[in-house]
Formats: structure tokens, sequence, C-alpha cells
């Protein structure tokens, strides 16, 4: 497989996620791989990023490259009032790919339409964050496996891209998405209607309880507190979208509890040292899985 | 028939008439066109009038002014059944049927504020036309509606 960008997960058919992450078991463990010791990766994060930045970082170092980055916002052009255009434009004349994190949606799609090198999108706003759901694949298929699955998924749907992208993904695969989350924070209409164009099986809800016990992955996000404009109320409705070891009571023995992290208030510490989590797995995963994505780009 | 119903709104020396245009909706053609009377434009307009294609049509005839191409796609993304006359000295010089593009570009701005083609970028706005609205090729957003107030034709 060879995508010269990777911008949405909606780009990526069956076969696509299948070889990577057969790939990504390849790298799964040590390698002292060498294969792109010539490779430099351009680094640019609009945005705060702990794990995405470090996963790419830590994944271009183990198949021997390594990385530019323009550091933060404030110390770069951008505070210059450079567009996005002409910055990829010039880092495309350092780096052999460029990873991109920036809060506006479509950026990645944008920028992939200056440059001649590959474009991977590291979360755009809102929109997607189409590596993210390659290792959140990688982890259910390692769980629970991608078909015949019903994977419940929980808190911000809206603003959520990594729901967003996650929910393309699965339409791929014989699954049934349960959706849940305050009405505010429900999917947005354009995630619906590609689902609903895939044929996909979903059903939208309010509470979690009632849809629990049929559920193998449960994928809990992180409601921001931003996003509302009283404490009260984000705390209500925070609460209400947490998990405990109550919650999971009429949960089954199998299910796996997956979030992209980081948590705030979402999952009870006191789950952690349950098999049902499986969060830190999946953080770790981010690592072979960004190997096997960009030594199929570079 | 058609041609009495012209008649009743006059004809036009050298311009557009923009026939069988949804019944009702030709002041959003009118908007989409960016006309509201304040340039001194010789406009007829004829709303719901009877059509033998349409049941009810709009028509309109706009003195001194041929439609662009833009302006046409992004025409039949709410009149879908317009046809386009361009009329030279009272006679139809050019007669075109409006058709749905896969896309417009430059056309219409995209609602989310969010959306990167809302920013100092070098990008024009694009949109895929789908059967029920359109799509930002960028951010994803749907419109199904209110076309005439995201038109930024010049």
């Amino acid at each position: 497989m060879r995508h010269d960008h990777v911008l949405t997960a909606k780009q990526f058919s069956r076969a696509d996620i299948e070889t990577i992450l057969d790939r990504a078991g390849d790298f799964d463990g040590p390698t002292g791989d060498t294969r792109h010791t010539d490779s430099l990766l351009g680094l640019l994060f609009f945005e705060p990023s702990t794990r995405t930045k470090m996963s790419f970082e830590t994944a271009i170092k183990r198949l021997g490259g390594d990385t530019i980055d323009m550091g933060s916002v404030d110390s770069s052009s951008v505070t210059k009032g450079e567009s996005l255009a002409d910055t990829v434009r010039v880092i495309e004349g350092y780096a052999d790919a460029i990873v991109l994190r920036h809060p506006k949606q479509g950026a990645a799609k944008m920028a992939s339409e200056f440059v001649d090198v590959p474009v991977v999108n590291a979360g755009d706003g809102a929109g997607h964050h189409p590596t993210q759901t390659l290792l959140d694949l990688y982890t259910i298929r390692e769980n629970a496996g991608l078909d015949d699955l019903t994977i419940g998924i929980m808190g911000d749907l809206k603003y959520g891209r990594t729901v967003h992208s996650l929910a393309q993904a699965l339409t791929n695969f014989e699954t049934t998405q349960h959706f849940v989350s305050p009405e505010s924070l429900a999917l947005p209409p354009e995630v619906r209607y590609d689902l609903d164009e895939a044929g996909a099986a979903v059903a939208e809800h309010t509470e979690l309880e009632g849809v629990l016990p049929d559920l193998d992955v449960l994928y809990v996000t992180r409601i921001q507190r931003e996003r509302f404009p009283d404490e009260n109320e984000y705390r209500a409705v925070a609460s209400e979208y947490g998990i405990d070891l109550r919650t999971l009571e009429d949960a089954t023995d199998d299910l796996s509890i997956m979030h992209p992290l980081p948590r705030v208030d979402e999952i009870d510490p006191a789950i952690d040292e349950t098999p049902h989590a499986t969060y830190f797995e999946q953080a770790h995963n981010g690592v072979p899985v960004r190997m096997a994505l960009l030594d199929s780009l570079l | 028939m058609t041609d009495d119903h012209q008649l009743r709104v006059g004809k036009i020396r050298n311009g557009t008439v923009i026939d069988h245009v949804t019944g009702g909706q030709a002041l959003t053609v009118l908007a989409i066109l960016d006309i509201d009377g304040s340039g001194g434009e010789e406009i007829s307009v004829g709303m719901n009038v009877p059509s033998d294609r349409i049941g009810r049509k709009d028509i309109l005839k706009i003195e001194g002014r041929e439609l662009s191409q833009e302006e046409v796609d992004v025409l039949s993304l709410v009149a879908p059944d317009a046809t386009i006359n361009i009329v030279r000295e009272y006679d139809v010089a050019e007669k075109h049927r409006v058709e749905r593009p896969e896309e417009v570009v430059g056309v219409l701005s995209c609602p989310n504020a969010n959306c990167i083609t809302t920013e100092r970028e070098p990008v024009e706005s694009r949109f895929a036309v789908l059967a029920d609205g359109v799509r930002c090729a960028y951010c994803g957003t749907l419109i199904r509606e209110a076309f005439a107030d995201r038109i930024e034709v010049e």
C-alpha cells in the first residue's frame, strides 16, 4: 500500500488497514531497524501534543531516521503572520514527509495541495485524526477482533476528532457502533452522513446504561471543559459520562476499555488495575503503527 | 404558452433570461447573482407562472448581464431545471440548460468558522455537489439549504 498523503480515515479501505496493522505487528518491539537512516520527518504541531508527537518521533527514530521540529507556535514564523501554505512549502525543502497538527479543520488537506512530500494529518481541529485511528484499530484487533464487533463510543462525539475517524474506519468491518453522549455533544451531521452512506449499523444514545452489557469495546473520550460556558453544567455532564468499577458491574468480563488519552475524570483510576483497561497499551501501540505507516510513506 | 409568459414580463435587448427556475426561487437566484436593484440593473421577474414542464416556475430577465459559468454552476444548486438564454439584439444567441457540476470552486464560503478556507490562506473554497446539498472538500461541512447566504461570486 502507498498513500502519498494520510488525511482522513475515509481514504483507507479494509485492505489498506489490514496491511498497515499486519506490518505494525512486525515493528512491535525493539527492531534496531535502519531502513530509513536518511529520512527526516518534519513535525509541525500548531497545537500542543504529547503522545502523538512523541510517538511519531519515536517511530521515525526506530526506523533509523530523525526529525526536524518547528517547536512551539510562539517561537515560529507563524507569529509573524506566515500562512500555513507558505510554512509547508518551506518545510518540504527540508523534510521527506510532514506531520501536521493544526487547529483548523481541513488544514492537512490544504497543506497536501501545496507540497510534493507526503503530509500526515496528526489532528485537524475537530476534524480527523487518522493515525490515531490506525492504532485504535490495532488495539481493538488485538483484544476483540475487528469483525462481529459491538463497540460503544462515549463522550464528546461532536468535537472528538478521534471519534470521527474511528467511526468512519469501522465501516470497513462488520461492526455495530453505539454512540453515547449528551445531546449537545452528539455526532456532527457530516459524520452521521458518512456512516449512513456506508450503510453502517449505528445507534445513538444519551445513556450508557442498557448498552453496556452488549459491548465488546467501550471507547471513552474526554468531555472538554472549555466547551461549556458554565462550570457546573460541565461537572454534571462530565460525571454522567464517566465510568468507575460500579459502572462495570453490568459489563462482560471481556469488555475492553479504550481512551485516546489524556483522561481527566472520565475513567476512575481504579479501573487501571482491571483486565478491562486497554488505554495504556493503546497509547504504546502508536509507535509500531506509526512505524508501519511511515515505512509505507517514505 | 411560454412565449405568452415571456411577453408578460417584456423582451430584453441584451442580457440573460433565466427560465424554468423552481417556483418561488427567483429571489434566491437574484441573491446568488448579487443583484438587489441598487446597481440600477433592469430586471423583470415572473414568479409562480404556469409551466408545462415543472408545474410552476419563476422566470427572470436581466438586461445587460451575461452569466459566467461559475454563476451558472451555483445556480444549478437552487434551480436544477433552469434554462439560460443569452440574448443579443433581441435574439436568443445561446441557450443552455444548467447542469449540476460535480463540484463548485470559489463560489460558496464555508459556514464552518473553523475551516481552513476561512483563514487567510491562498486556497479557494471547494464544495462537492451531493444529491441533496453540497459538502466542503476541506472540513466536510454539509450545506443543505440557504445557499444564497454562502455565495461569494464576484
